[in-house]
């Protein structure tokens, strides 16, 4: 069972360290795959003091859906199992990775998402925010007929067939619960489990204030179309080749 | 008696309809703007010109939509015109974004393989 960590970062100089270290004491057998997505500050300079990390270095800054999406292809292209996603500004602990993977070892699941919201320990965001992802959750729950509690986690693992599905059509502004409708609806069985994060310590939310708003009405036309217009699957000419 | 006597107007936009027909093709055939591009550039124009010929044509318009002031329908297809465009663009735009998304991600897990075959080799 060959298991990938893929680790976003954009401007995380002070957290990204860290967060690999910890993630290789947790999950020694994993190979790590760090995304640098187009950073500005001395993250390309740590990665690339790094040892036994793949650092994939974007030429410019893709946003997150970008970022995933290209190790979502990385994924594809080598024989993994499994992949975790890990942010690099330490909201995601590294330590709880393990209850992610778990189900999927299982075969109880094709996606596990860790969600803030099951038993509401740890860092639960801003009232703000809470308010947006409350109502995607809501929306998303309806239209799904299932309840998912925390919609915008990124903290997240995935089977192989999960991922190959998603790197078909990535959506790539604001993924997350958009991911969780196309799993939905091809018949993937996404999971919640509980987990508890931490208040980011370095870097800045890819969604700013006046951005969240932005994510909330895009991701709801995202999702309105898809569920009107029942979605379509890019041909198979568009799909990422597999053996470049 | 010809109901719609030639007014200075109707030539300035004659030529002027003609003039951008002619930009246009010249334009393609200096490689400036590609033949996909120019397809509805050059629909547009012949529509300028074809109401910039046969002025009767904005009256029969107006008429057949229930417009009374006809200037209006010369603005609206003016407008419509401009919102194809715009279209247009917002099209090739999304395509070219998907596109270079592509070859973002390419390049980025290429040189990652480059370096490490370099670095295996040395």
């Amino acid at each position: 069972m060959k298991l990938l960590v893929l680790i976003l970062a954009f401007n995380e100089e002070k957290t990204i360290q860290d967060v690999i270290t910890e993630t290789r004491t947790e999950l020694p057998e994993a190979d790590i795959l760090v995304v640098n997505d187009g950073s500005t500050d001395t993250t390309k300079q740590i990665l690339s003091q790094q040892t036994g990390i793949t650092p994939l270095h974007l030429p410019y800054n893709m946003g997150i859906g970008g970022a995933i999406w290209t190790g979502f292809n990385f994924f594809c292209r080598r024989d993994y199992d499994i992949l975790v996603r890990i942010d690099g500004d330490g909201q995601h602990p590294p330590t709880q990775a393990k209850n992610l993977i778990a189900p999927i070892l299982d075969g109880k699941a094709d996606c596990v998402i860790g969600s803030r919201f099951i038993t509401r320990e740890g860092y639960l965001s801003s009232l703000h925010r809470r308010g947006g992802i409350k109502l995607l959750n809501i929306l998303t729950g309806f239209l799904l007929g299932k309840k998912i509690t925390d919609n915008t986690s990124g903290f997240r693992a995935y089977s192989r067939k999960a991922v190959a599905l998603l790197t078909k059509d990535y959506p790539f502004d604001y993924p997350e619960p958009i991911e969780v409708y196309l799993l939905h609806r091809e018949g993937f069985r996404v999971k919640e489990i509980s987990a508890k994060m931490r208040e980011r310590s370095g870097g800045i939310s890819s969604i700013s204030l006046l951005n969240s708003y932005y994510y909330l009405i895009k991701v709801l036309l995202t999702i309105l179309v898809n569920f009107i217009f029942g979605g379509k699957n890019e041909s198979v000419s568009d799909r990422p080749d597999p053996n470049p | 008696m010809n109901p719609y006597p030639i007014v200075p107007i109707q030539i300035l936009s004659i030529i002027f309809s003609l003039f951008l027909l002619v930009l246009i093709f010249f334009l393609i055939r200096k490689k400036k703007i590609r033949e996909e591009y120019a397809i509805l550039w050059i629909a547009i124009f012949l529509v300028f010109l074809l109401l910039s010929v046969f002025r009767g044509l904005i009256d029969k318009i107006s008429s057949l939509l229930g417009i009374q002031y006809q200037p209006a329908s010369l603005f609206l297809i003016l407008i419509g015109c401009l919102f194809l465009l715009t279209f247009h663009f917002s099209f090739v735009i999304s395509d070219m974004k998907k596109k270079i998304n592509t070859m973002a991600m390419k390049i980025a897990i290429m040189e990652e393989q480059f370096l490490e075959e370099k670095k295996d080799s040395a």
